[in-house]
């Protein structure tokens, strides 16, 4: 079971750090406010991206079929991996066969998703990790908190403690100019001694077998172009049908992650450099399980901006560690379930249904929608926790009483205005931890209508 | 796996039509200026081709090592002696030019040919791109029209220096890459 309400009360714990956490990705959300009202047609964009992403996952077998020949044809060498294991496994074979000890990695959730670091370290191989974010929280041990910001938890005095201990930065020096400075000097050395580089993918060509892989620090193209094995490691639904539809997506992307028209480096990789080596994994670990899931193959059409992180309003005052995956927040919570549905029952839960996600998503993804359903899913396969399933049972019972329901809360208006707050804030009312129940009304609705309306 | 796929899909929806999005009536290279300006960058409106010597070096007046694929830059260091591209790890500046400049987001695209070493443009302390007036479209849409992107085996769209927020949202320009890029719109 994952707990994200108990993790998540561990994060409000500290109440001005919550603050600060819901502050700063509230800022995230307001400049891709700004950012999107620049172009009239931003609408037309999101429902474009729909379009195309829709299209892809109704031809995804021949779309892949065709990047594949055309990634050959390029003097690329194309794997396929049908799970994690399968893809970790590739990618130690090809760093195995050229003897490889040392590799540079840029963000991908992806390989996080697959825990390739952890697998490959035991094998003895170094991976660095190479995003400012990706390398802050490798230093200190953690899972990345947010798919755009993985280190948007940390605070940079902590940065500053951290990085004292294991980069020899000056003590007490938490300035993030300072900080970042140091990392470049670090990584610089990383760069120049790795063997290989491994990249994620933001968007597969079908039409030309190339990928695409957009970053601000430039730190996927210093890691690919400076070692001679590049791999790139791709999820079957980061495909795309034409290089024209790149059009759309780079203007929707970095609008919607981090409020920038688009993102600094956007890399179109296609041939192998001279001498050198290119290999794209394309990865299934589930998805096509959740292409098969009718309410719920949307999620695929998902580019992973983190909008709807940044807009969530559990997200941003529970912490990206709260959800225990990869992806967090409202996307993670519709893609978690098909993975394990036990697991992750109470993610779905984890949202008010507010549709603030939907209403962001630069693919027109039905965040919410597919929330509720997956509530449906989880309810009628018996994974509600005892004390939900309880009450859920006792409100249906009262609900299609008609008579007992009215005498009930009659009952109840009284009762709430007589009992002492000790009796009525009691361990059952869960509700009533945080909040007080609204004052109850003298009548009901019904009893209302019908003195006022009925004649 | 593609077998897989093939059951699990939905059926065919068709592919839309990207349609000609409105223009804005501005000149280009003012609204390019704005928007490169926006991310980091510096642009310079220069007429005239003759002083980019002194441009350069008025610039970066203690560059030491200066690489460039182009005839009419001096540089310090030739590109056709560099067989290892670690060697380009102490480069001060590089000066590349242009194929194409986007108006809406002052991103500009090169390619291999127009580096001649990949991660020139990514491991050089400073980047400066030449691009001629003449090459710039307003969207990205228009810019996908006119580039081929597997014409070589790599091209990019760089739309400022190499940047980062990842220490408290608190922007810091030169993360990985350039510190600085320059636009000479010519």
């Amino acid at each position: 079971m994952n707990q994200h309400a108990q993790k998540a009360a561990a994060f409000i714990r500290n109440a001005e750090r919550t603050r600060w956490h819901d502050d700063a990705l509230w800022m995230v959300r307001s400049k891709r406010d700004t950012a999107t009202h620049d172009i009239p047609e931003w609408e037309q964009l999101r429902e474009l991206g729909s379009l195309v992403k829709n299209n892809v996952l109704s031809k995804l077998d021949e779309y892949l079929d065709e990047f594949e020949a055309n990634a050959q044809k390029n003097g690329v060498q194309v794997h396929w991996a049908a799970d994690a294991e399968e893809h970790n496994r590739i990618v130690h074979d090809i760093l195995a066969k050229k003897k490889i000890a040392r590799i540079v990695k840029s963000k991908s959730m992806l390989t996080e998703e697959c825990h390739l670091n952890e697998y490959l370290i035991e094998k003895g191989i170094e991976v660095i990790d190479t995003d400012l974010g990706e390398r802050i929280i490798q230093l200190k041990e953690e899972a990345p908190s947010h798919i755009v910001m993985p280190a948007i938890h940390l605070k940079k005095e902590e940065i500053g403690a951290l990085f004292h201990e294991k980069l020899h930065t000056e003590k007490g020096a938490s300035d993030p100019q300072y900080l970042t400075e140091s990392a470049r000097q670090h990584l610089r050395e990383k760069f120049l001694q790795a063997q290989a580089a491994v990249t994620g993918v933001n968007f597969g060509i079908a039409e030309t077998g190339g990928v695409v892989v957009c970053t601000n620090e430039g730190n996927a193209d210093m890691g690919v172009h400076l070692s001679p094995v590049q791999i790139h490691c791709m999820g079957i639904e980061k495909i795309i049908p034409k290089a024209e539809h790149l059009g759309i997506f780079t203007r929707l992307l970095g609008r919607s992650a981090t409020g920038q028209p688009i993102t600094i480096y956007t890399s179109h990789h296609h041939r192998p450099k001279p001498g050198g080596e290119m290999h794209i994994v394309i990865v299934d670990n589930g998805r096509t399980d959740q292409l098969g899931r009718k309410d719920f193959r949307n999620s695929l059409k998902c580019i992973r901006c983190g909008a709807c992180m940044n807009t969530c309003p559990i997200y941003r005052r529970s912490g990206g560690h709260s959800y225990g995956y990869t992806v967090p927040g409202p996307i993670g919570s519709i893609l978690t379930p098909g993975k394990d549905l036990k697991k992750y029952s109470d993610l779905p839960f984890a949202s008010t249904l507010c549709g603030s996600c939907s209403d962001v998503c630069p693919v027109k993804i039905d965040i919410h929608a597919q929330l509720y359903k997956w509530r449906q899913v989880i309810a009628e396969e018996g994974h509600l926790p005892a004390g939900k399933k309880k009450s859920m049972q006792m409100t249906s019972w009262l609900f299609a009483r008609p008579k007992l329901y009215r005498m009930a809360g009659k009952w109840g208006r009284r009762m709430l205005r007589l009992l002492p707050k000790g009796l009525i804030y009691n361990r059952f009312n869960t509700w009533g931890r945080d909040r007080d129940l609204p004052e109850a009304p003298k009548e009901s609705f019904q009893e209302w209508y019908q003195k006022n309306r009925r004649s | 796996m593609l077998q897989r796929i093939r059951q699990a899909k939905p059926e065919v929806t068709p592919l839309p039509e990207i349609p000609g999005f409105a223009v804005p009536a501005e000149v280009l290279p003012i609204l390019f200026k704005e928007n490169s300006e926006k991310l980091g960058s510096r642009v310079l409106l220069t007429a005239s081709k003759l002083n980019l010597k002194e441009q350069v070096l008025q610039l970066f007046p203690d560059a030491k090592k200066i690489a460039s694929p182009l005839s009419e830059v001096d540089t310090t260091v030739d590109l056709g002696d560099i067989s290892d591209p670690h060697e380009l790890a102490d480069i001060d500046v590089a000066i590349i030019r242009g194929q194409i400049g986007v108006a809406e987001n002052g991103a500009i695209w090169v390619d291999e040919q127009d580096m001649q070493h990949r991660v020139l443009p990514f491991i050089t302390q400073h980047l400066v791109i030449l691009l001629s007036q003449d090459k710039l479209v307003y969207n990205m849409h228009q810019a996908y029209a006119k580039t081929q992107v597997d014409q070589t085996g790599f091209g990019v769209f760089i739309a400022g220096p190499s940047k980062t927020a990842d220490i408290e949202q608190s922007l810091v320009i030169g993360a990985q890459g350039p510190r600085s890029l320059t636009v000479i719109l010519d």
